[in-house]
């Protein structure tokens, strides 16, 4: 392996890792924030119960999502030095305005939120955790943004002098058409996330008998998840087509090599929804199709036309010339890993629908008193690692189409690499890395299940410091580590 | 004034804050086993810094976005050219971050003992190697004509830049003893200010000899009063530890840190990654530097949120402005 070879696997490694943990940030701080407020509001003991036990994995998770970001940071000057001269004066901007705008949002307000029970009045406290999300909201824009620019460069002119790109119009990055969409269906996607995440936890927990007193309370858990769920799909559902009318607009190669079709079809292309064949999708043995709906998704109307692969790899041969990153690709020159991108884009729409219908399921389940049976556990469980797993397909499916371009139609990914890093510092980068990363994975992991098995804490009310005393200062901290 | 050069300068800030900050929290983290008499008092120590630390450690993140940013040769240059020393910092910045929230969550002695052992680890590695990367930054590295590092690890650890590792490391172990003796009270608070005057006295002897080669190798007029400030707020933070004045002596050393940074990026300016190939191969603040327009987007953003950060910032310390004691920490029923 190269070092473009070894960077490629710890970019996708690296950032797909940190991705399993930043949808739950995003979507359980909102979560908390709003079970704290309707203890704030209501004062049934209940909502301060769940605010602190999801609260607390939401900690456990949001630790190993800032140490994760903090190697992508770092990692496109380490890995990817030639891209980052080339963009740096476009791409920069977002991420160093992520820093300062999100970063420091997030990182202080959850510092105040941690150890603030006994010294803010409880709406700030309260407020403290809305802020801590407006910083995932900022986050995501801002590197969405980056990203978007990615797929689709806007709002830049190339300087033959210096060889870069350089930004002209940093309104119109900040509202690419892509982002713009992109931006939403991320979101999204990240609140369902936490709501499975409310379903599974909260489901695992009304089954367990020790657990017998709080069934009322885990009960409320689960519709609260089910009902952010399925909002948040219904959002997820609706922005992801308007995204695959963007995408094949600007990045037609991404769609056809997302169905695997090869032969540009005139009207009424076929949406594949199983195809079975040849690794590379050229031969069908089996194929399950439902006519024009491909045409339908990618052009809004059922007899729109629908580029394949073939014609589109000549037109970018004419455009770009020959790919010199062609040998990195299984197919051929301008052509993304078919089976990575037919799968992917099916697993990501598979399993999150999958995770929706079973939200339906358990809002339908838990209506009035009903006790559902003993698989029910299981199934909240597996609606969770459904949902999460189709925000990486997600991602994998995006990147993965967008190669052999790093940046589309400017940059392909070979030539974005370090050229003064060797292959064995790439390797022992990505080596440490994945054991580290291992390591904390398994350590999470068994954190957050014994903080679940736990299940939620007794109420204890929280000391209200609007009336404390000044004696009170010599009393042991509400929370510490 | 150019806008390369505000950013410069901004730039400079962005680290000031940031080893100012997380400074003190690297040397508490290091002192742990040095402080700290049992476990109470070691949850004392961490409990001082828990708040704050990821706030701190944000100041890195912007500081390396921004340098992204508005001198993307500069990140491209040094990001890929200090590979390893960047890729173990990150190592100790990822097991000290988790140090935080995962101690805590397991009764057992040995879970809590690996996790102090991560935190201090991972505080020692960043605070020796950070000395060293910009030890090298300002004295120079080979650079070729494509702006590319040409050296090897072993280029970095040359003298200087070992001593310069040596001179952080005693400076943000000085920082955090002091930042002990103003936040703890009780018996912890006197032993760590007492540390702190000894580790002071050691600091000021490695910073003045390190501050002194770096002034005659490359220094300027800017850099020869910042530093020689800086020699001096350090003394004057000893001697007010001494004296028990626990606030001016954290300022000392607040000052001591900032005035030293800052003397390095007046040393290092107009260049801001030196060639020692041909100086004709030196990344400066123009031929590094992104195009007006977007440091001129920068720009704004800076002036309309800096301060924003800044006072929330502020105010999150006044929220957990008192001291702690041993009697404040809660036992593990009551924690959760
Ligand atoms: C859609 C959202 C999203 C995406 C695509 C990414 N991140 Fe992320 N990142 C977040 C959303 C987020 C977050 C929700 O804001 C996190 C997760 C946990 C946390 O603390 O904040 C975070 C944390 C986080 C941190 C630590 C912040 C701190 O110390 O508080 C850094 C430096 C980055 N990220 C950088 C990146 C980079 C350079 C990415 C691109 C390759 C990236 N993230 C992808
Ligand atoms: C918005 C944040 C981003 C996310 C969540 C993200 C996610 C991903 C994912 C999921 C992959 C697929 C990994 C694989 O299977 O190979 C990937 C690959 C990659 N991404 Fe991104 N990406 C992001 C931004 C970027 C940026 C800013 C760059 C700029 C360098 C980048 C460059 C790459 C590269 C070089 C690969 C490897 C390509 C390959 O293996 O085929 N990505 N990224
Ligand atoms: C819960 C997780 C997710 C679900 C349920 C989901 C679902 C969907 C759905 C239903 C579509 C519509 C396809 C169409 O009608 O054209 C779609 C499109 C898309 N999604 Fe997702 N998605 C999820 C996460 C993500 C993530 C994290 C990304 C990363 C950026 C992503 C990227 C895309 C892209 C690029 C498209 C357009 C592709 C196309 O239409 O062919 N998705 N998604």
């Amino acid at each position: 392996m190269d070092v473009v070879d070894i960077a490629r696997w710890q970019f996708g490694i690296i950032t797909v890792y940190h991705y399993l943990f930043v949808p739950l940030t995003i979507g359980l701080t909102a979560v908390v924030a709003g079970l704290e407020t309707r203890w704030v509001l209501s004062r049934d003991p209940d909502y301060l119960r769940l605010t602190k036990f999801f609260g607390k994995l939401l900690l456990i998770n949001f630790a190993i999502g800032v140490v994760t970001g903090i190697v992508q940071e770092f990692q496109f000057g380490m890995n990817w030095s030639d891209y980052s001269r080339f963009v740096g004066d476009v791409f920069g901007a977002p991420l160093a305005i992520e820093g300062l705008l999100a970063f420091f949002l997030e990182s202080t307000f959850l510092g105040l939120w941690i150890f603030g029970w006994d010294k803010l009045p409880r709406g700030l406290h309260a407020a403290c955790m809305w802020l801590v999300h407006l910083g995932t909201l900022f986050s995501s824009w801002f590197i969405l943004s980056a990203n978007s620019w990615m797929q689709h460069p806007v709002g830049y002119r190339y300087d033959e002098a210096t060889g870069r790109a350089e930004l002209t119009d940093f309104w119109a990055v900040m509202f690419n058409k892509v982002q713009l969409v992109t931006f939403p269906h991320v979101v999204l996607a990240a609140y369902m996330t936490a709501g499975v995440f409310l379903i599974g936890v909260a489901g695992w927990l009304y089954r367990s008998r020790r657990h017998e007193a709080d069934r009322g309370m885990y009960r409320k858990a689960i519709r609260i998840g089910a009902v952010v769920t399925l909002v948040g799909g219904l959002g997820v559902a609706i922005s992801g087509d308007i995204q695959g009318k963007i995408m094949t607009e600007v990045q037609p190669m991404k769609m056809a090599a997302a169905e695997g079709l090869y032969r540009t079809e005139e009207s009424c292309a076929p949406f594949s929804v199983l195809t079975l064949g040849t690794p590379d999708g050229r031969e069908e043995k089996w194929a399950l199709t439902v006519p024009c709906v491909l045409s339908f998704l990618g052009t809004g109307s059922v007899d729109g036309r629908v580029e394949g692969i073939d014609d589109l790899r000549e037109q970018y041969r004419e455009e770009y010339g020959s790919d010199p990153g062609a040998s990195y690709y299984t197919v051929d020159e301008y052509v993304p890993v078919i089976p990575v991108t037919y799968w992917s884009f099916r697993l990501m729409i598979g399993l999150g629908s999958l995770g929706a219908g079973i939200a339906a399921l358990m809002l339908f389940l838990t209506r009035r008193d009903r006790t559902p049976g003993p698989w029910f556990g299981r199934l909240a469980v597996g609606s969770f690692f459904a949902v999460l797993l189709a925000n990486s397909f997600g991602w994998i499916f995006t990147e993965m189409g967008r190669q052999p371009w790093v940046v589309f139609g400017l940059m392909t990914t070979e030539r974005g690499v370090s050229p003064g890093v060797s292959v064995t510092e790439a390797w022992i980068s990505l080596i440490t890395l994945v054991v580290l990363y291992t390591i904390l994975g398994v350590i999470e992991v068994g954190l957050m299940l014994r903080a679940v098995k736990a299940g939620a804490g007794e109420f204890v009310e929280p000391p209200d410091p609007s009336l404390r005393s000044d004696q009170d200062d010599d009393a042991p901290l509400t929370f510490a580590y | 004034m150019e806008l390369t050069t505000v950013w410069f300068t901004l730039i400079a800030v962005l680290w000031i804050g940031y080893f100012t900050l997380e400074g003190f929290d690297f040397g508490v983290g290091m002192l742990l086993p040095f402080l700290a008499r049992d476990d109470t008092e070691r949850r004392v120590m961490i409990n001082t810094i828990g708040p704050v630390w990821d706030g701190n450690e944000v100041w890195v993140l912007v500081a390396g976005g921004a340098t992204f940013a508005a001198f993307p040769e500069w990140y491209a240059t040094l990001f890929s050219g200090f590979y390893l020393p960047l890729l173990l910092i990150l190592v100790g910045l990822i097991v000290r971050g988790l140090a935080f929230e995962y101690r805590h969550q397991r009764p057992e002695a040995r879970w809590q003992a690996g996790w102090d052992t991560a935190l201090i680890v991972g505080s020692f590695v960043p605070a020796v190697l950070w000395g060293v990367a910009f030890a090298n930054i300002v004295r120079g590295v080979p650079i070729d004509a494509d702006k590319e590092f040409t050296g090897t690890l072993l280029t970095l650890l040359n003298p200087h830049g070992l001593l310069g590792g040596l001179v952080t490391l005693t400076l943000f172990l000085t920082h955090g003893a002091m930042f002990v003796a103003l936040k703890t009270d009780g018996d912890i608070r006197h032993r760590a200010r007492a540390l702190a005057v000894r580790l002071g006295l050691v600091a000021a002897v490695l910073a003045v000899v390190f501050l002194g080669w770096t002034q005659a190798e490359t220094g300027s007029l800017g850099s020869a009063v910042a530093f020689s400030l800086a020699a001096l707020a350090l003394l004057a933070g000893v001697l007010a530890a001494s004296r028990g004045r626990e606030g001016w002596a954290f300022t000392g050393t607040f000052a001591t840190i900032g005035l030293a940074v800052g003397g390095l990026f007046l040393a290092l300016f107009p260049d801001v990654m030196p060639s020692t190939t041909d100086a004709a191969f030196s990344l400066t603040t123009t031929n590094a530097a992104a195009t007006a327009y977007t440091l001129k987007i920068m720009t704004w953003v800076a002036v309309i949120f800096t301060p924003v950060v800044l006072g929330y910032q502020a105010w999150s310390y006044w929220v957990f402005r008192k001291r702690i004691a041993v009697h404040h920490i809660p036992t593990a029923e009551l924690a959760h």
